[in-house]
């Protein structure tokens, strides 16, 4: 089967990009946003043509789902060694496009009503388009550096939406923060692919996960640190990707991303970019496995477990519903982190890897689902807080509906998709890592009561007093979030293990009942937490504040850790580190360069008479230089 | 001979028809149409350099006097898309102030004459065919020089043009003369066979390179370039600095890497010497310039130096490098040129003080313009980027470090010029900058294709590999 026309799904979003960012003061609003919805539902069509193509008619050969690659070389360093462009299809790549085209379309089509009358709608369609375009190239890649690019790419455009509403100061500081940190978390990734590139000789995904291939096979042949090269290069790589997935503790700037336009946070922050960083340690899963026995993974594993937990408690005590959201998305995707980290390889042993890719696709629509939801909330009520919000299930019964599937979607209630995905993670913990699996445990406790938390608060409890009446959101947003909440009921019967596997194989999964109902009996218990707690007025909520005291303080502060990051940049490394190399920077190499420039410019004063506008001192000129040349080169420089 | 080796000589044999073509239309075309020379000559040009695309074959034709391949013919094709574009800027200048004296044709006529020159000079096989070749292609130039026969500048760069070229061929036959003498023939393929390395055979090779460092504008045969640059009309000064330039570095390559590879003990160390001159006063002049075509012209210069560490490593990976580099440098100083042209048309203007705000007024060609420098300067990811990389990358490889970084520091200095002339466009505020204006079809098409060709060349790798492999001929 020929798979070459999948190009056409990244290249359709990019020429709206181009088209959009070209022509911007020259197309109407309204047309942008129908080209931008358009080259989308193009792409989602040619993505689900493709998932149809691939996992039900050509995919399969001997019951092993193939890899199919169309690549040309774009620069060439060794035989073996070349960057390549092209496009990978296996089944995480044509999962992650179905993905990506699902949630990007809904956000298009949402953002047409969210954005109305914004200024810069032409803009933030262009944007949207650029985003697309990088995280198709992202899925798509077929080797290290391809990726790369994708993933820089994907970040700048992160870093763009993030920062849209530029006038605001703190969107401004949110979108720096967001690239800086990401960027400084992708310098290990660019030196774990270089070290990569150096030991094995090859970028190429292919080559790099074949188990029986050198690039494996090698891995004991330099150590460093008592820890083989390959080893520290995975563990390299994986900080660039906890960068981008917000695990701890590079999670800092995720939060702050919430000053994007909400549409944003769905598509960007909540669904694709995001699980970039699981889909990296996914994509070199076999690497991950086999090299020395696995020894990244469980970093993965314990970053995955440490971060779901950290960020769960945080998420109880905050009061903003958009960065609720946002450290329950740090929460989840730490869950999708542990469960690559507690995985195998063959057959039902790699339980984990379809159990975390399982949770990504879900998670990407109850999530997606969630910040539109919030974003139609906050389109009503002109704010993000709590406190300006509640009883609102009168005013917008969608937007109420749909939050409560989400909501029962994420806190792993039967039949919704998040239970599904949620117990086969807790399953693969179980079966590996006792420890982590408790914590897999109360941090499901703890995610289905923040979210009920706000689910009340937002759509029960005490009225507040409107300026507005709220009223419900237009068809253009109530629709996408039918379509997710439809695919957050849904989604979970989807026979992922038979498709998605860590051999490509394929396995059976069976839920495994007594795990599966202590899962469904703490998630319950955290709703009915909530519900006692914030369904009506009362003051349980803070009798439970002054229970905790001091630690409630540091959790709604997140710890402190936005603080402690400041005084180490600001205090130690700019005061201590960066002034003195400044000042030397200043004064010797500027002055040398200086001096440098200013002679050259004052060379360049005293040989102006050389032109002297005179054709006979030309031809002088020319005689000459014949002359010296030729006593050079036959008398003097004869070798 | 048969009939069908003509075919080979496609290139010749068309240009001379189109060249015959205006000229007919020159006596046919009634008076109050003759502005219609002008889309013919576009029209017939744009036909010639598609059909240069079809494939050929290695061929030599009388007696080995004529000979080509696939890289002579795929340079053809370099120059022919050159030249193209030089029509298309140069079509509202004929219309608007040429055609209106009634002189149209005979600028089509002599580029034509000149580009004929130059496509025998690369196809040469002996050096008879070499010399008529160079002759034909700059005789016309000259003339074209002085075209503006209103302006005395233009006169004068006409005058040094034909004084210095005079001088320099004579100084080139008198050393072809010499490597006959030794040799005892004048076709490439018995010198090769013959040479030696004496005292005459180095004398002969340096009077031959003096007469084309002279078309490249090598330090120190490059005095006369600034002054015609700034005189002749915009478009001959583009062909000069872009085509005719190109052409010269292509058979001087062909001939060290070929002809004369046993003295290459001898003109290694001499390029050497004369790269480094090269960068230097080409780029310590450009620092000081004022005329946006005197800026240009020092910058080419520096540029040429640069050309010659692709011709130092004296490898397949030279060749191709270089072949690579003149075609992007093509695109880009046919952009910069192209948009001193439009201003020039428009307003006159011709200094890089009068640029000063030409972003607030004209920001398309303010961008092209941009593109154009950041190219010739070689900021990555235009072209010019990795034009410059690959030749760095081929002196790099026969162990020439220091010529390397003595680059290095050039281009850091050409940097400096180069964005002078942005910083005027961008940043700087003028109480009379030029106004907006429209530019016509063909300018912008021009415009265009050379913006397309710096975006997009750098980073379609496979035309690297492309000429890479043709490259391999020569070595």
């Amino acid at each position: 089967m020929n798979f070459s026309y999948i190009i056409l799904i990244p290249l359709i979003p990019l020429v709206v990009f181009l088209l959009l960012g070209i022509f911007n003061q020259r197309i109407k609003p309204a047309v942008s946003g129908y080209v931008g919805v358009l080259g989308l539902l193009t792409s989602t069509l040619l993505s689900f043509y493709t998932a149809y193509q691939y996992f039900f008619v050509y995919g399969k050969a001997n019951g092993v789902y193939q890899t199919f690659v169309e690549k040309t070389v774009w620069m060439n360093f060794t035989e073996t060694l070349a960057i390549d462009m092209g496009v990978l299809v296996d089944p995480i790549s044509v999962m992650m496009l179905i993905v990506v085209s699902i949630v990007s379309l809904m956000v298009h089509i949402y953002s047409r009503g969210y954005m109305k009358g914004d200024d810069g709608y032409t803009k933030f369609f262009a944007f949207l388009s650029l985003f697309s375009f990088s995280m198709y190239g992202l899925v798509l890649a077929t080797n290290l550096f391809q990726i790369y690019i994708f993933w820089e790419l994907v970040g700048v455009s992160s870093y763009l939406l993030i920062g849209y509403y530029y006038t605001k100061p703190s969107a401004v500081s949110a979108a720096k923060k967001a690239f800086i940190v990401t960027r400084f978390a992708d310098l290990g990734f660019l030196i774990g692919i270089l070290i990569v590139g150096y030991y094995t000789g090859t970028y190429d995904f292919e080559m790099l996960n074949n188990p029986e291939g050198n690039a494996i096979l090698n891995w004991a042949s330099t150590s460093f640190m008592g820890l083989s090269v390959l080893t520290w290069a995975l563990i390299l790589i994986f900080i660039g990707g906890a960068g981008k997935s917000a695990m701890f503790p590079l999670h800092i700037w995720l939060p702050d991303a919430m000053e994007g336009p909400t549409p944003v946070s769905a598509l960007i922050h909540a669904a694709t970019m995001v699980v970039a960083g699981v889909f990296l340690v996914a994509r070199l899963f076999p690497m991950y496995y086999f090299v020395e026995n696995g020894f990244a993974l469980n970093i993965v594993a314990y970053v995955g477990a440490f971060s779901a937990l950290f960020a769960a408690i945080i998420a109880v005590t905050q009061t903003d519903i958009k960065r609720v959201l946002a450290f329950s998305t740090m929460s989840q995707l730490g869950y999708m982190m542990l469960a690559l980290g507690v995985s195998g390889y063959d057959g039902h042993e790699g339980l984990g890897y379809m159990a975390s890719m399982f949770h990504l696709f879900a998670h990407a629509m109850f999530k997606a689902l969630l910040f539109l939801c919030a974003g139609s909330v906050i389109h009503a009520v002109h704010s993000n807080y709590l406190k300006d919000m509640g009883g609102l299930r009168k005013y917008m019964p969608i937007t109420n509906i749909t939050f409560l599937i989400a909501a029962l979607a994420i806190a792993g209630v039967p039949p919704f998709a998040g239970f599904f995905s949620k117990d086969e993670i807790l399953v693969a913990a179980f079966e590996h890592n006792k420890l982590i699996y408790f914590v897999g445990v109360f941090v499901a406790g703890l995610t289905a009561f923040y979210m009920f938390r706000i689910y009340f608060g937002i759509f029960w409890g005490k009225e507040t007093k409107y300026e507005h009446k709220p009223h419900e959101s237009p068809i253009s947003m109530t629709f996408p979030l039918m379509v997710l909440a439809l695919l957050s009921i849904v989604g979970g019967f989807i026979p992922f293990s038979k498709f998605v596997t860590a051999d490509k194989a394929g396995f059976e999964a069976h839920l495994n009942y007594p795990l599966a109902a202590v899962a469904v009996g703490v998630g319950l218990l955290g709703i009915g937490l909530a519900w006692a707690f914030y369904k009506n007025e009362n003051n349980l909520a803070d009798k439970m504040v002054n229970f905790f005291g001091p630690f409630y303080k540091w959790t709604s502060d997140k710890f402190y850790f936005d603080e402690i990051y400041l005084f180490i940049t600001k205090k130690i490394l700019f005061n201590r580190v960066s002034a003195p190399i400044a000042k030397f920077d200043k004064k010797y190499v500027d002055g040398t360069m200086v001096g440098i420039g200013n002679k050259t410019v004052w060379t360049s004063e005293k040989i102006k008479s050389l032109q002297s506008g005179k054709v006979q001192d030309y031809a002088f000129a020319f005689i000459a230089g014949v002359v010296v040349l030729v006593l050079v080169f036959i008398y003097m420089w004869t070798n | 001979m048969e009939l069908s080796s003509f075919l080979s000589m496609r290139h010749e044999i068309l240009l001379l028809a189109i060249t015959l073509l205006v000229l007919i239309g020159e006596i046919f075309i009634p008076e109050n149409k003759k502005h219609s020379i002008v889309h013919m000559a576009i029209f017939l040009f744009g036909i010639h350099t598609i059909t240069g695309f079809l494939p050929t074959v290695e061929t030599s034709l009388f007696g080995g006097m004529f000979r080509t391949n696939g890289m002579i013919h795929f340079f053809k094709n370099v120059l022919n898309i050159g030249v193209f574009i030089l029509l298309l800027q140069s079509a509202d200048w004929l219309q608007e102030k040429v055609m209106v004296q009634n002189k149209g044709t005979e600028f089509f006529i002599l580029l034509f004459s000149s580009l004929l020159g130059m496509y025998f000079m690369i196809s040469s096989g002996d050096f008879l065919m070499f010399y008529l070749g160079l002759e034909l292609s700059t005789l016309p130039v000259a003339a074209l020089a002085a075209y503006e026969t209103t302006n005395r500048k233009s006169s004068e760069a006409g005058i040094k043009l034909i004084l210095s070229s005079a001088l320099a061929s004579g100084v080139s036959l008198f050393g072809i003369s010499m490597l006959y003498a030794t040799s005892g023939s004048i076709y490439f393929n018995d010198i090769i066979e013959m040479i030696t390395s004496t005292d005459l055979t180095i004398l002969g090779m340096i009077l031959f390179f003096a007469g084309l460092a002279f078309k490249i504008s090598l330090v120190p045969f490059h005095f006369w370039t600034a002054d015609v640059y700034e005189g002749a009309p915009i478009s001959i000064a583009s062909y000069l600095s872009v085509i005719s330039k190109g052409a010269a570095v292509f058979i001087l390559m062909i001939l060290l890497f070929t002809v004369m590879k046993p003295l290459m003990h001898v003109w290694e160390n001499m390029i050497y010497v004369i790269a480094v001159l090269t960068m230097f006063i080409g780029n310590l002049f450009a620092l000081r310039q004022q005329n946006m075509k005197r800026f240009l012209a020092f910058s080419s210069i520096a540029q040429a130096g640069f050309i010659l560490l692709g011709l130092i490593a004296g490898n397949q990976l030279g060749t191709a490098t270089i072949v690579y580099f003149v075609l992007i440098y093509i695109f880009s100083n046919l952009a910069a040129f192209g948009v001193v042209q439009a201003i020039s048309l428009q307003t006159g203007k011709e200094n890089i003080k009068d640029y000063e705000g030409l972003y607030r007024t004209n920001p398309n060609l303010s961008l092209v313009m941009m593109l154009a420098l950041f190219s010739l300067a070689g900021i990555p990811p235009v072209a010019g980027f990795f034009g410059k990389f690959f030749l760095f990358t081929a002196a790099a490889s026969e162990g020439y470090y220091l010529l390397v970084f003595l680059a290095v520091v050039n281009v850091t200095i050409s940097l400096y010029y180069y964005l002078i002339v942005v910083r005027a466009m961008f940043l700087r505020k003028s109480d009379n900058p030029i106004p907006f204006f429209k530019n016509k079809v063909y300018m912008r098409l021009g415009l265009l294709i050379t913006v397309i060709g710096i975006l997009v060349l750098g980073l379609y790798s496979p035309l690297y590999d492309y000429i890479y492999n043709l490259s391999g001929i020569f070595n």
